[in-house]
């Protein structure tokens, strides 16, 4: 069973819930895929035993073959390439790695090469396997990390999935192929803004949710009234607690200070087992 | 005219409560919510919207089923997966590269536009409010990004304004990038605790690969002292100017369920009191030109 945790606002409770279920379920595969800020492992502290580049493909263009015709420039929906008249310019930054370019080009001056924007880390702590990806500080383009991260997903493990924040593309990339989906959000105004946001993303792809709402007891009902409403579980409560808080500041998940959490944890998993059938 | 960003890295350390009452706080500004996929700016400084633009991000890929044949050559080169088996688009996954245009031999695709959000100039009781909201699940956010900050600094003109401020979203992507570029400033709110302090590193690098001057600002600086001295020593060390120390009051909360600025709110609290001096002195640096 593949689940990801995911919440629309940021700083929501994400990494703190995806962990601490991780750690009381024990044997599972744990996938950090917010890689432009990737927290889990400053809670998990797992050993990481490699490391290896992210690349994409971006155009390299042999000069001697290239006659400055224009036709990569004009075919590029995402203005990558401009060409003067007297040279060719690229910029990386802009690139999706289509390869439209290579294709458009009637000298076959363009050809492909790899261009670094990251670096995945492989590690473990106990009966986890732990994967995240890194973004290169001054790269955009996360969604390319992110699939890189999923393409090491293990058939035979449960695998939990930390998302980034937000509902765009990031988002996408790391809950697809999810048997579920945790929301995690804060019961206040902009928490159930953004939770109506990220439900609706949810809808769309038809990945089946529940809510965990975290820091209950701050804010308001409101966050309540719209799950029921909407007939949808909110599978956990984590109250607002300053240790909890403590915990968390220092790097340390609270199941490990707190037992009684993780029986929590473990029906929560198996409760998301009943619900995506699995 | 100076622009200013409020950035974090990690996401709920406070940038939209802040920005909002740096807002209201400021006068002759104009404030700007560049976080298009989930913007909460406009639940404390209510809008009122004066002129809609709909935005066209990336286009989408549509196939003729009279003229396609399933040869299946689309499919193969499209390096989003965005055609099915069926030879179906799907909206989701396509980037509208046009790589299945050309490549089809037959002719049977073609790029149309699609709205992916809408773009808003608004007014507030303390000026102009620019925002957007990128429609759920949409590609392309740097770019609508880019559009919140020419209609920010083309009304910040026209309205003789003297500050732009930014709310930035979290991480250090496309949205955050087309966030800081060609600002004279980056606010980084941070929190003590590891993850905090692991993302004010990113978000530092990131003004610096983009030379932005940056400065620090530690919310909520009362759940763990030790970090907060860890984070002071280090900006003291790298010689970043540190402005505001933010201590944690549920009050703030209270004042987010009433759609209220903390400053307004509650003028009195010590929160609202650390972000008026912290405000004195960003408008001083910045107008000093150390910007």
């Amino acid at each position: 069973m593949i689940v990801a945790v995911a919440s629309g606002k940021g700083g929501t409770g994400k990494t703190s819930v995806a962990v601490n279920m991780a750690l009381s379920v024990g044997k599972l595969q744990f996938l950090d895929c917010d890689v432009e800020e990737p927290n889990a492992n400053l809670l998990l502290h797992s050993t990481i035993n490699k490391t290896e580049p992210v690349y994409v493909l971006v155009p390299a263009v042999d000069e001697g073959l290239c006659d400055l015709c224009g036709k990569c420039a004009e075919f590029c929906q995402y203005n990558a390439i401009f060409v003067a008249a007297q040279k060719l310019t690229f910029f990386s930054e802009l690139c999706h790695s289509c390869g439209g370019c290579t294709i458009v080009c009637p000298k076959n001056a363009i050809s492909e090469e790899r261009h670094r924007i990251g670096v995945l880390k492989y590690g473990s702590v106990g009966d986890l396997e732990v994967v995240y990806g890194e973004l290169d500080v001054g790269k955009p383009m996360a969604v390319p990390v992110i699939s890189e991260v999923k393409e090491q997903i293990r058939s035979d493990r449960n695998v939990i999935i930390d998302s980034p924040p937000g509902t765009s593309c990031p988002v996408i990339e790391a809950v697809t192929g999810s048997d579920f989906c945790i929301l995690v959000t804060e019961p206040t105004p902009f928490g159930l803004h953004d939770l109506k946001i990220t439900i609706q993303v949810l809808e769309n792809m038809g990945i089946p949710f529940g809510v965990v709402v975290n820091r209950s007891g701050i804010g308001d009902k409101e966050t309540y009234d719209y799950c029921k409403k909407k007939d949808i579980s909110i599978l956990l409560e984590i109250p607002y607690q300053r240790r909890i808080a403590e915990l968390y500041s220092k790097g340390i998940p609270f199941t490990l200070q707190m037992p009684e959490w993780k029986r929590k944890f473990q029906k929560l998993f198996e409760d998301i087992r009943k619900l995506a059938h699995k | 005219m100076k622009q200013l960003t409020i950035l974090s890295g990690k996401g709920g350390t406070g940038k939209t409560t802040i920005t909002a009452s740096l807002a209201v706080l400021t006068e002759k500004a104009v404030v700007a919510d560049c976080d298009v996929d989930a913007p909460d700016l406009h639940m404390l400084l209510h809008p009122e919207i004066i002129k809609t633009e709909e935005f066209a991000g990336v286009k989408l890929a549509v196939v003729d089923k009279e003229k396609c044949t399933k040869c299946g050559l689309c499919r193969e080169k499209c390096r989003f997966h965005a055609i099915t088996e069926d030879i179906e688009v799907q909206p989701i996954s396509c980037e509208g590269c046009a790589v299945c245009v050309i490549i089809c031999p037959v002719d049977a695709i073609s790029l149309v536009e699609r709205v992916s959000g809408h773009a808003y100039i608004s007014k507030t009781e303390n000026g102009f409010m620019i925002h957007a909201m990128l429609s759920p699940g949409e590609a392309n956010s740097g770019k609508l990004v880019t559009l919140v900050r020419q209609n920010a600094k083309k009304t910040a003109e026209e309205q003789h304004a003297d500050f732009v401020i930014i709310d930035g979203p979290p991480g250090i992507g496309c949205p955050v990038i087309s966030s800081v570029t060609g600002v004279d400033a980056g606010l980084v709110i941070t929190e003590p605790t590891m993850s905090g302090i692991h993302d004010l590193e990113r978000a530092l690098q990131l003004l610096n690969y983009f030379k932005v001057k940056p400065f620090v600002c530690i919310n909520m600086f009362d759940i763990n002292q030790e970090n907060t001295n860890r984070i002071e020593n280090f900006c003291k060390e790298s010689e970043i100017e540190f402005v505001g120390r933010i201590p944690f009051n549920p009050v703030v909360t209270k004042a987010m369920v009433n759609g209220e600025t903390i400053v307004k709110y509650a003028p009195e609290s010590d929160v609202a009191g650390e972000i008026a001096r912290m405000s004195k002195k960003l408008l001083s640096a910045l107008n000093n030109g150390s910007g």
